[in-house]
């Protein structure tokens, strides 16, 4: 995996580290629990895991202001809790349930939430790379400096539409960041299968974006190049392609095998890159934090993800009226 | 020998033109290749090339004139010493106006007659303007951007081309490029940025060449534009409009000429609209512009020229999934849209003359569709044909059919019978393509089937 290594010396603080720490592990937990109830028949359909990737969206979410906005694939749970969308209405959503975001009608790969400017959710890969431009339009356009974070994988970043939409930001200087969260597989297939491109932020350069490959397993790296990217954006520079160079842990979804990469390759990245633990290395090592500190937040984790699990069980499903409701706005 | 320089046909649907300017007089030297003429169509105003070489020896068609037809000699070319009087005579400028304006008055009057007794679209003694399908288009994207500061257009050559068919004509200056963009030929790619827009509180309208190239974008329209609302449980709709022209043109074979309207009728999340007159045309464009949802709007290149009257009011719409009754008749009901409406009501005059009693209906709206007017006119004459330019598997044809079958079937006095574009690719020969789409002669034949005639 080309990843660089991480900067040990920060000036991050301790609280900083400890909401890091926090909300990756939040999305590690959630998403446990998540397949454990997929396991239970409690979930169905497609569910895809974001366990081994939440540097990338945690350390992102410290770059943004009210107002900014996201949009994403179907790998979208641990998007959602980063911009602080309630464990109960995704997991209550994962359920089919009413207390869902979206009533129980989108399921995994559709929530969206108007107020936390969570704009999905999509099934169809590369889609929302294009729709998340289209947001940033409508923020050029209204003359405010929001910026919109469009996330995909190294998968969607073969799609035609994601360079015509490159294309177009740039002529038009969208505030859009590109994030490709490279995970290194497209469902099976490696990215070495798939392109000769040596990096896929590159590919950004023939439009005249810039962009930089990020080690996506830092979530202090990310912080730093996420900051980057949205001044740029900010400053009505155009947009921005951030290269995460990230893994996950689980396969594609929950009924992949993920036969196509090694047992050993999985637990190497799990030793050395883990993101979670790099930063509980940083509060321990630097005597920020205790173990007791970080038992007490991974108990208080536990305890929100169990009550999401209850919420989601207990939440009746759907009236069946609701079959014929918000089809039309 | 002396050569006749016809009126070219500038574009695949021209049948006749404005010949705006001469650039040679009688006298000059022409050489091949030279441009001599400045000829308006309806799309734009073409410079006209010279194919042989010559002296001018009379100007036929003088300019000015407006509706040359097609193929009508508009000047000779001679010879050195060669002289021009075997010709025709040449044609005053006034002629031409003068023959172009009972026709377009013709075409508008017929159903207008009509209208005002069965459509209550508009108050009774309402002042009315003439006006084509294009102009009414264009004040409809004009009013309605004027209305409200969110309203922008988005598509290919909208601006600075002032639109591939002129609809967009004149927008780019009034209302600035900001609002009037013109796109990169990449459908995907600025549809998923239209609907992303629409999210983010813009309204747009996306202009499609044609709606073959809308194929590009499907999965926007559908996917993103058309189900969001319901996968977000009501949270994210999108106000915004696909429009465009849809459906057979005029010989440009397959690629380019399909009627899309029962693939978009077919999709809940979507409200496709299809005109047939100007005034409908306007109407239901600016409420499509102010619906808070996806809208398909199905426009057809033959009908932007033609010319029907408009009521003048400052602010008029039409709401959707509302028939209008243009012909009232007691034998049968032909049900038609967009195009399609050109032969019904042909065809209807045809009937008459046989006595046949045909009420033609104007679905106007395919989603949501106005069952109860069908229902209520078959009710009454027992008889229903259908007409539309689409294929014929899946028809919406084949839709009131079966609703008819399912919800009025002891009324029938006869099966439902569907026209439609024949089961074919559209062909490139002229012949072919006239027996592939659907013609008056084909209702004719249908009604009188389900008459027993």
């Amino acid at each position: 995996m080309a990843v660089k290594k991480a900067p040990e010396k920060s000036n991050v603080s301790k609280e900083e580290l400890l909401t890091f720490y926090r909300e990756m592990l939040l999305i590690r937990r959630f998403e446990e629990k998540a397949g454990q109830l997929y396991g239970m028949g409690l979930i169905g359909g497609f569910c895809h895991l974001y366990i081994g990737q939440e540097a990338v969206v945690v350390g992102l979410e410290a770059c943004t202001k009210d107002g900014d906005k996201r949009i994403t694939s179907y790998r979208d749970h641990g998007h959602m809790l980063a911009c602080g969308m309630e464990a109960n209405g995704v997991m209550a959503e994962l359920t089919g349930r009413e207390g869902g975001y979206s009533k129980g009608k989108g399921g995994s790969m559709h929530m969206f939430s108007r107020e936390k400017h969570f704009y999905g959710g999509h099934g169809i890969v590369g889609a929302q790379v294009p729709l998340g431009a289209g947001l940033a339009f409508a923020d050029k356009y209204k003359g405010n400096d929001n910026v919109t974070f469009a996330y995909f994988g190294d998968g969607a970043a073969n799609q035609g539409q994601v360079y015509e939409t490159y294309n177009m930001a740039e002529l038009w200087s969208l505030p859009v960041i590109f994030v490709i969260e490279n995970n290194h597989y497209a469902m099976g297939t490696s990215q070495a299968r798939s392109t000769k491109s040596e990096t896929l932020f590159g590919r950004g350069l023939a439009y005249g974006i810039a962009g930089e490959q990020v080690d996506g397993m830092d979530v202090l790296a990310v912080k730093a190049a996420g900051e980057k990217a949205v001044a740029h954006c900010r400053a009505g520079k155009g947009p921005y392609i951030l290269e995460m160079m990230t893994y996950r842990y689980r396969g594609h979804s929950m009924s992949d095998p993920a036969k196509y990469r090694t047992r050993d390759e999985v637990e190497k990245i799990k030793t050395e890159k883990d993101a979670i633990e790099h930063v509980r290395d940083l509060l321990l090592g630097a005597g920020l934090s205790s173990e007791e500190d970080l038992k007490s937040i991974d108990k208080e984790i536990k305890e929100i993800v169990n009550a999401s699990a209850e919420f989601a069980k207990a939440s009746p499903e759907p009236a069946l009226s609701e079959l014929w409701t918000d089809i039309y706005a | 020998m002396a050569v006749e320089v016809l009126m070219p046909a500038l574009s695949p649907t021209m049948e006749e033109g404005t010949l705006a300017k001469w650039l040679v007089k009688e006298g000059d030297v022409v050489k091949s290749g030279q441009i001599i003429a400045e000829i308006e169509t309806d799309k734009a105003t073409m410079e006209f090339e010279a194919v042989d070489e010559g002296i001018v020896g009379r100007i036929l068609v003088a300019e000015g004139s407006a509706g040359v037809k097609v193929n009508t000699p508009i000047m000779v070319l001679v010879e050195a010493g060669e002289s021009a009087d075997a010709a025709p005579a040449p044609v005053a400028a006034a002629a031409p106006v003068a023959a172009a304006a009972p026709v377009a008055v013709a075409v508008a009057a017929a159903p207008v007659a009509v209208v005002s007794k069965a459509s209550p679209d508009w108050a009774a003694g309402t002042p009315m303007k003439q006006m084509t399908v294009r102009e009414a288009l264009r004040e409809a994207m004009a009013e309605e951007m004027r209305g409200n500061p969110n309203v922008m257009l988005m598509g290919e050559e909208v601006g600075e081309y002032q639109g591939a068919y002129k609809i967009s004509q004149g927008l780019l200056d009034e209302f600035g490029p900001k609002r009037v963009v013109d796109t990169p030929i990449t459908e995907i790619g600025f549809t998923g940025i239209a609907v992303g827009a629409a999210w983010g509180g813009l309204n747009p309208i996306v202009e499609f060449m044609t709606f073959n190239f809308a194929m590009q974008a499907i999965d926007h329209i559908l996917n993103s534009a058309a189900k969001t609302n319901y996968m977000s449980g009501g949270q994210l709709g999108c106000p915004i409009v696909f429009r465009g022209a849809n459906g057979a043109a005029a010989r440009v074979g397959a690629q380019h000429s399909q009627d899309f309207a029962a693939w978009y009728a077919a999709i809940p999340g979507l409200k496709v609209v299809m005109p047939y007159s100007a005034s409908d045309a306007k109407g239901l464009l600016k409420q499509a512009i102010r619906d808070p949802n996806p809208v398909v709007f199905l426009e057809n290149e033959i009908l932007y020229g033609q010319s029907f009257e408009v009521p003048d009011l400052p602010d008029f719409t039409i709401p959707f999934g509302k028939a209008r009754v243009w012909r009232e008749g007691s034998d049968v009901t032909i049900v038609s849209f967009g195009i399609g409406m050109k032969y019904a009501l042909e065809a209807a005059d045809l009937l008459a003359k046989d006595g046949i009693s045909a009420e033609v209906i104007d679905l106007r709206t395919l989603r949501p569709i106005d069952y109860d007017t069908v229902l209520a006119s078959v009710q009454k004459t027992n008889r229903c044909v259908t007409v539309e330019e689409g294929f014929p598997v899946g028809s919406i044809g084949d839709h009131l059919a079966s609703t008819i079958m399912q919800r009025a079937f002891d009324y029938l006095d006869a099966p439902v019978v569907t026209c439609t574009g024949k089961d074919v690719p559209m062909p490139y020969a002229a012949n072919l393509e006239k027996l592939a789409l659907v013609t008056t002669a084909d209702v004719v034949a249908a009604v009188k089937s389900v008459c027993y005639r």
